[in-house]
């Protein structure tokens, strides 16, 4: 069977799906990456929790600035245009549905679109949740960015999640290196699966119902 | 005449005391008033209930406070990060005690405190881990869980300029939870990189009004926590 899309390529695919003037927030991790692919002649402004709205890529090391750092800690620019809030604001963004979108990462996401992505609920781990509770909430649409299956082959798409909850009913989509899946009412419909992958298969490595939606498209991207 | 500052960061934080809560500013390296932390640390209080989004970086500020042994309980919303060693092996060792809280409810709580605001409802945890316990209320058909303000005794915050009513501005992203914790402390002691005259901090400017400020003192050049974790730095 052929390969499914690598992190990057994923990445690529969502790209594609953020229109222009999109407002949206990139989640630690995987997520970051969708920044890299932006298609050209869009114009979409990135947000990020600690009160930017408007951020740029990372300078090269002498231009970078203790002050000027992302929700992931990383150094950022601000792109003309952009703002700073304090946290409150920043929140209000988020929670009062004025981001259009947020892209997480996940653990796990159930059929309902309930999203676990901030803690295992392993014995002894210290739990941090950041702004993805939040962000589960707030953000007028939710893509989940994940693997299909974890390193050991276990489904990350679940009838019923079993980590601690992110927030309920979260995930609108799904865009894993092997289909782009939608979260409707009535059930986790693929849009789209990668070529030499019979829906048999999709559905052997989904821990969820599944069914194609109405029309079934592939999913690929170029070689990155 | 109305005079907020104060001559040294010993004399900002001199009447911290045991079991005081403390709201630290700062979001990773960005707005660390890590100088008056330090005169914390001199100072000497036990016992602290300490408020910051994560839980130190290195051997300096909010880690090397912990380090300490001066915070009882952390409350934040992210305390790992990749120079989290302090706080990681006090939790390990069931010396400090966690409450996590998500970064929008705390902020909302700084918020509620400074405000007068005795409660709101959010829809940040519900069906979580986080929201169990909590009053929930369907509004509009939607579910939110009741949360409480987040008073404090003190709040220690890095601005940029101060002047003497307190008025202040940040820089960057280092304003972050500033404004609000500034708003949810009893007393309010601010650390700035210069001090203003009255009337040289244009009034449209202002970020934090000084009516929610008791204290500045000037902090011309502050310790770079990044510079401070390269160099292996400890305080004391």
């Amino acid at each position: 069977m052929k390969q499914g899309l690598t992190r990057n390529q994923v990445a690529w695919r969502i790209a594609r799906d953020i229109p222009d003037g999109a407002i949206v927030n990139l989640g630690i991790g995987q997520p970051v990456l969708v920044a890299n692919f932006l298609p050209a002649g869009r114009e979409i402004v990135f947000h990020s929790e600690n009160g930017i709205l408007g951020m740029g890529p990372e300078p090269p090391e002498d231009a970078q600035d203790e002050d000027l750092i992302n929700a992931g800690k990383q150094p950022i620019t601000l792109l003309p245009g952009a703002s700073i809030c304090h946290h409150a604001d920043s929140f209000a963004m988020i929670r009062g549905r004025h981001l259009d979108l947020c892209v997480l990462g996940a653990f796990q996401v159930a059929a309902n679109g309930d999203l676990a992505n901030w803690s295992t609920g392993a014995e002894g781990a210290i739990p941090g949740v950041g702004g993805a509770m939040d962000l589960a909430v707030g953000a007028r649409a939710v893509y989940a960015m994940t693997d299909h299956c974890t390193r050991r082959g276990e489904p990350k798409i679940v009838a019923r999640a079993t980590y601690p909850l992110t927030g309920r009913g979260a995930v609108d989509r799904i865009y894993t290196d092997l289909a782009v899946i939608d979260v409707t009412p009535a059930g986790l419909a693929v849009r789209e699966m990668v070529r030499g992958l019979d829906f048999a298969e999709l559905r052997a490595r989904t821990g969820a119902p599944i069914e194609p939606a109405d029309r079934l498209g592939v999913l690929e991207a170029p070689e990155l | 005449m109305i005079d907020k500052r104060v001559a040294s960061v010993a004399e900002a934080v001199a009447d911290i005391t045991d079991g005081a809560t403390v709201l630290i500013g700062g979001f990773g390296e960005a707005g660390s008033p890590t100088e008056l932390i330090h005169a914390l640390i001199d100072r000497g209080a036990r016992g602290l209930t300490v408020v910051n989004n994560n839980a130190g970086n290195g051997h300096i500020g909010l880690a090397a406070l912990l380090e300490q042994r001066r915070v009882a309980r952390m409350i934040c919303t992210y305390p790992r990060s990749s120079h989290s060693e302090a706080f990681e092996e006090l939790y390990r060792a069931g010396e400090v005690a966690l409450e996590v809280v998500p970064q929008g409810t705390l902020a909302e709580r700084l918020r509620a405190a400074g405000a007068g605001i005795g409660g709101f409802y959010t829809p940040t945890a519900v069906g979580t881990p986080l929201g169990e316990g909590k009053e929930t209320r369907t509004i509009d058909g939607r579910d939110y869980v009741l949360e409480y303000p987040l008073h404090a005794d003190f709040a220690l915050i890095k601005a940029e300029r101060a002047d003497r009513w307190g008025n202040l501005t940040y820089r960057l992203a280092a304003r972050n939870f500033g404004p609000l914790m500034c708003m949810a402390a009893e007393t309010t002691i601010v650390q700035a990189r210069s001090l203003a005259e009255l009337g040289g901090i244009d009034p449209e400017a202002v970020v934090t009004p000084g009516i929610f400020v008791d204290r500045v003192v000037a902090v011309p050049e502050p310790m770079s926590e990044r510079e401070a974790i390269l160099r292996g730095d400890r305080y004391p």
